[in-house]
């Protein structure tokens, strides 16, 4: 009994790493197509979207199974409640990207406006946050996950700072308007994704250490 | 963890020794107290309570608060411990030929070891419901509710007739046998004759309850009726239950207490102890990794 259990933990926990290396992927890859203006591999980012949704419904059911059977307690209990959560976090994720993606196409349709380099910069901190959340989960090390929270505040600033220098675009000429707010979108789409990472790394906290550190509440 | 709380309970008596001049009587008001429950006193205590069978020492040192109108769950698997300290806790380890015990248990801030404390008088303010129920077969429902106070010479029909209702009503079974109250015990199901168990402790001037396994033997139907019925007494009674089952230590409970091979190992919050529990031992107990 406790064999197919701790069996079935251990597969709810390699389901969930999967979605989470298909959502870093999706990420990096609408990233690329909105760099390299590459319309085709954007569509690929949204078609494969459908795997993320798919594994979530499964992860849900394997967490509702594994609550409903054995009514887990204490450090297998805040291992599932945390799996679901991450779960909604990755699923968000991955609809982040296809969002990065459709603005690609959009973007890709029409010149420039300047050349990337601070969303770029902004995307690699979050796909960093992304990945280092993840580990955090496989290594159960709060360590690792408190310091994708702290990084959070360094996506923000750069968000702001984004959002700044794409409005005075938009007040130079207003041709660049249409332009300037499909970029302000993708880089609001990235602070979420970082958003998300940090719950990840927060619900990783909780799982390990029984804290809740959230809303700084740590 | 556990000697954390050891340790703040001396420091806290300590404070309170000047005032108590001689120290002639403990004074426990002023005791370590669990987070969210500092208002509520504590009705009974175990100190440095040791108990054996013949040669087999079966409780080493156990130290608890038993704080009022909480229902305390004690967890543990087999032979742990855990039946013989709350048998302690009424003096009924005692009636054991063989039964060894040293140490104190308070009620209030009285010992029930005391010479002035009466043995029949301990068990009746700190009164048992065991596993499988254990009515009084051949006696009536009336009669197995009143049995304890006949005992003590009451003979005012009217008297026994309120005791009656009042403690049927108490234990949540009296729409369900009002009408046959001369029925014999037995007749009853099992929930009903655990409820009439607990009706005829709840008869005498009962302030804890003591429970070991009270919902084993019964189907869920029951056991949920009984559980109810523990989450009601809690308004007045103050409670300890033994329980194999932990879901229902987690249910019914407020403080629970975890014992293996005699020793309590942790006693906090129910709250606490199964979601993130202080204790490596308490962990792989109640997530089923014992061993």
């Amino acid at each position: 009994m406790q064999i197919s259990f701790d069996e079935e933990l251990s597969g709810l926990k390699e389901k969930i790493l999967l979605m989470g290396s298909k959502v870093e992927e999706a990420i990096r890859l609408a990233m690329k197509s909105l760099v390299d203006r590459d319309s085709k591999l954007a569509r690929q980012v949204i078609q494969s979207d459908r795997d993320v949704n798919d594994l979530e419904i499964e992860v849900d059911e394997m967490c509702h199974r594994l609550l409903a059977l054995h009514q887990p307690m204490a450090s297998d209990m805040r291992f599932i409640t945390s799996a679901m959560k991450i779960n909604s976090d990755l699923e968000r994720m991955g609809d982040l990207a296809v969002n990065i993606a459709e603005r690609a196409l959009t973007l890709n349709e029409v010149a420039p406006l300047k050349p990337f380099i601070d969303i770029p910069h902004m995307s690699k901190i979050a796909q960093e946050m992304v990945k280092v959340s993840l580990d955090s989960l496989v290594n159960k090390d709060p360590v690792m996950a408190k310091k994708v929270c702290e990084r959070d505040d360094e996506v923000d600033n750069l968000n702001d700072q984004i959002i700044r220098e794409l409005i005075s675009y938009m007040l130079e000429d207003r041709a660049n308007i249409k332009r300037a707010l499909d970029l302000i979108l993708v880089s609001r789409y990235l602070e979420r994704v970082a958003d998300h990472a940090t719950n990840v790394a927060e619900d990783v906290i909780y799982m390990v250490q029984g804290k809740d550190i959230r809303h700084r509440r740590g | 963890m556990i000697d954390e709380v050891a340790e703040k309970d001396k420091q806290a008596r300590k404070k309170v020794e000047p005032k108590t001049g001689k120290g002639e009587t403990r004074k426990i008001e002023v005791a370590h107290q669990e987070p969210g429950t500092e208002n509520k006193a504590v009705k009974m205590k175990a100190d440095d309570v040791c108990a054996w069978f013949g040669e087999k020492q079966a409780l080493f040192s156990v130290n608890m608060d038993i704080r009022e109108k909480e229902v305390t769950a004690i967890i543990g698997p087999s032979g742990c411990g855990k039946s013989t300290l709350i048998r302690c806790f009424n003096r009924m380890h005692e009636t054991v030929a063989s039964a060894k015990f040293t140490g104190d248990i308070l009620l209030g801030s009285e010992s029930i070891f005391s010479p002035k404390m009466d043995p029949v008088v301990v068990r009746r303010r700190v009164g048992m419901v065991f596993q499988k129920p254990t009515p009084f077969p051949t006696l009536s429902i009336y009669d197995n509710v009143v049995v304890g106070l006949r005992l003590n010479g009451v003979r005012d029909k009217k008297t026994l007739d309120e005791v009656v209702e009042k403690s049927l009503r108490k234990a949540a079974l009296w729409e369900e046998v009002k009408d046959s109250l001369q029925k014999a015990g037995a007749a009853l199901s099992g929930g009903q004759q655990q409820r009439l168990c607990i009706a005829r402790a709840l008869a005498v001037e009962l302030e804890v309850l003591l429970m070991d396994e009270p919902c084993s033997a019964l189907d869920p139907i029951s056991t949920s009726k009984v559980e109810e019925l523990i989450h009601e007494l809690r308004q007045n009674y103050t409670i300890i239950i033994v329980t194999h089952n932990m879901q229902q230590a987690a249910r019914v409970s407020q403080k629970t207490a975890f014992m293996l091979n005699g020793k309590l190992i942790e006693h906090d919050a129910t709250e606490k102890v199964f979601t993130n529990p202080s204790n490596k031992l308490t962990e792989d107990y109640i997530t089923g990794r014992f061993g």
